[in-house]
């Protein structure tokens, strides 16, 4: 079934200042499909997810998204945004909300659902990962691996085709990222297309179709798990692997 | 192995609790300590027998002549001679119910949105009809209106507290959305919007209010064609609006600034317009940063108000000085001014205090 494709990105190149941060990137993800995009700090892995929904702007290429091309084109923007979701890596929820609040503020003012279909969803989504009880709260009131959980339901309040992670785990304590890998590897088997910068290569073994390599703002190495992980064939994703797996 | 049996425990050492405790722990800890506690004492000591001996011992509260009134201490009787005046100005005696019922009105107002929560599903529709409803039912009592029958009162009879918290709510209240909009001018990527708000907000920073009080009072009639009469009050209003929003719209920015990066990129990245994201994340973030530093605004606001004096518009200060020319009263100019001052201090006390309760209210994080 994985034959429409969801995201095409064509020759993207971006700079920061005069450091060239994309380096001319193809990709194209299918609907339903879930990348995983690893590499060494700096390689341009999280400025690449944020570019799907034109947090970053880039120079030269095109993107489009759902038959929907990127332009400086603030309705076009929004139309791409309101079917991409994005869990980030500190969480970013909205601290003078309840954790309610925080769930049906864009489906009642993106989305337009009226206040009581959105609460029901979200209480919905908040039983999915596992804090209902929490709803009346404030995310300060939550640990880090709760804040997650509620910022991935709060991505998929707007019922999104595609949702974007940028190193979700990374700002957590080691105890905590096995509860929101979970919930990440639940959505993956629904079928939810999903581009994951990360670097728990469990998960990326577990549910990848695909796994990407970047260094350099370049893509190096794409490959399905089995290949990427057993017969890496360039030098730098070599040398990648065995510092991690190594840990 | 050993084994300890359980112990009994003790009371503190005497000198460490109670009240003796708290005095040597917190005022003669140290020989630094020691020295500025005495000093201060002896200020004290000083100052607080003979004021309150001024102010309240030897004070004289039911006199009913300045000649029957004690010459050593303060008379009183003088003050509540002069209410009026203080609280009024000129404003006619028998119109002195309009102002009343405004203020019991502003309090009722402000109970029904301290208790808003009670109509949770239509707070906000209540909220907004006041803020519209409430400046038209102020103009209209303060002022007059010919056509509801109330009679017209001119602002040159407008004086006292009543027109210093009228300068001072006007100012607060016009300056504070314009001073939002001014700062996020300032932050807007269009260049024309934010050349315009960066040289408005340098502009007005640069000058002393008093310099834009007598702009506002002598060189404003002269770009008007001669003939129209332009209220002075109404341009005192104007020029202190003009002068507080520049200083709320850099408080503003402040706490705009304050508001981390990953708070707008949630927001955009979730769809949401520009506007809001401003309405519904930023500003209530930023604003609430900011508290602190807005209400200190207002209430430097509040005392500069004292300044339209020099236009000839007769605040509190001013009138406690227009009451010495009473020939009846002379010689007490003193007790004016202590009066005004602690009127102004109760009222800028009560705000600040406001504030701590609304940073209180504001804080989620528990």
């Amino acid at each position: 079934m994985k034959t429409n494709d969801i995201i095409t990105i064509k020759g993207v190149n971006k700079w920061y200042g005069d450091f060239h941060a994309l380096n001319d990137i193809n990709l194209t993800v299918k609907e339903g499909e879930i990348i995983v995009i690893c590499g060494p700090s700096g390689s341009g892995k999280s400025t690449l997810i944020r570019c799907v929904n034109f947090l970053e702007k880039f120079q030269q290429g095109s993107i489009v998204v759902n038959n929907t091309e990127l332009k400086d084109d603030v309705k076009k923007i929004r139309q791409v945004r309101s079917e991409v979701s994005m869990v980030f890596q500190h969480f970013n929820l909205f601290p003078h909300l309840s954790i309610i609040d925080n769930l049906t503020l864009a489906p009642i003012w993106v989305h337009n659902k009226n206040k009581q279909e959105a609460k029901e969803k979200a209480l919905q989504l908040l039983d999915r990962v596992g804090i209902r009880d929490q709803a009346e709260k404030y995310p300060n009131q939550l640990s880090g691996g709760q804040q997650q959980r509620v910022a991935i339901a709060r991505a998929l309040c707007a019922s999104p085709k595609i949702m974007l992670f940028d190193e979700p785990t990374s700002a957590l304590d080691p105890e905590m990222i096995a509860e929101v890998l979970d919930v990440m590897i639940g959505l993956a088997k629904e079928g939810i297309t999903m581009l994951c910068v990360t670097h728990e290569m469990g998960f990326a073994k577990k549910v990848a179709d695909r796994i990407i390599f970047m260094d350099e703002g370049q893509i190096i190495e794409e490959n399905q798990p089995e290949a990427f992980f057993n017969k890496p064939e360039s030098e730098r994703l070599q040398l990648f692997l065995d510092q991690i797996l190594s840990k | 192995m050993s084994i300890f049996t359980l112990k009994q425990s003790k009371p503190a050492p005497k000198a460490k609790t109670g009240i003796l405790g708290w005095v040597i722990r917190n005022l003669f800890s140290s020989k630094t300590n020691t020295v500025l506690s005495l000093l201060a004492l002896y200020l004290l000591y000083v100052i607080l027998p003979p004021l309150l001996d001024w102010m309240i011992f030897s004070a004289d509260f039911s006199a009913k002549t300045n000649a029957e009134c004690t010459q050593e201490a303060a008379c009183w009787s003088y003050i509540g001679e002069k209410m009026g005046l203080f609280m009024y100005g000129l404003y006619p005696l028998e119109a002195h119910w309009r102002p009343n019922l405004l203020l019991t009105i502003t309090l009722l107002f402000a109970l029904v949105v301290r208790f808003s929560y009670l109509f949770k599903d239509f707070k906000y529709k209540v909220i907004l009809s006041l803020f519209v409803v409430y400046p038209l039912i102020a103009f209209f009592l303060l002022y007059g209106n010919d056509f509801l029958g109330i009679k017209i009162i001119e602002t040159n009879k407008w004086g006292g507290l009543m027109l210093t918290i009228v300068v001072a709510s006007v100012g607060i209240v016009a300056s504070f959305p314009i001073g939002i909009l001014l700062a996020l001018g300032r932050q807007s990527k269009m260049k024309t919007i934010q050349f315009l708000s960066i040289a408005y907000i340098e502009l007005i920073r640069g000058i002393p209010l008093i310099t834009i009080l007598f702009m506002v009072a002598v060189m404003l009639p002269l770009f008007f064609t001669e003939g129209i009469e332009f209220d002075k009050l109404l341009r005192a209003l104007i020029g202190i609006t003009a002068f507080q929003t520049a200083y709320i719209a850099e408080v503003i920015r402040g706490g705009l600034q304050a508001v981390p990066k990953g708070q707008h990129e949630a927001a955009d990245a979730s769809g949401l317009s520009f506007t809001q994201k401003m309405v519904f994340i930023i500003l209530p973030q930023a604003l609430k940063i900011s508290i602190p530093n807005i209400v200190g605004s207002f209430i430097a606001l509040f005392k500069d108000t004292t300044l339209v004096l020099i236009i000839g518009i007769f605040d509190m200060l001013a009138i406690a000085g227009l009451a010495t020319s009473d020939t009846d009263w002379l010689g007490r100019k003193t007790e004016g001014l202590v009066f005004v001052a602690m009127v102004i201090w109760v009222l800028l006390y009560l705000m600040s205090r406001y504030s701590k309760t609304l940073e209180k209210r504001f804080n989620t994080e528990h």
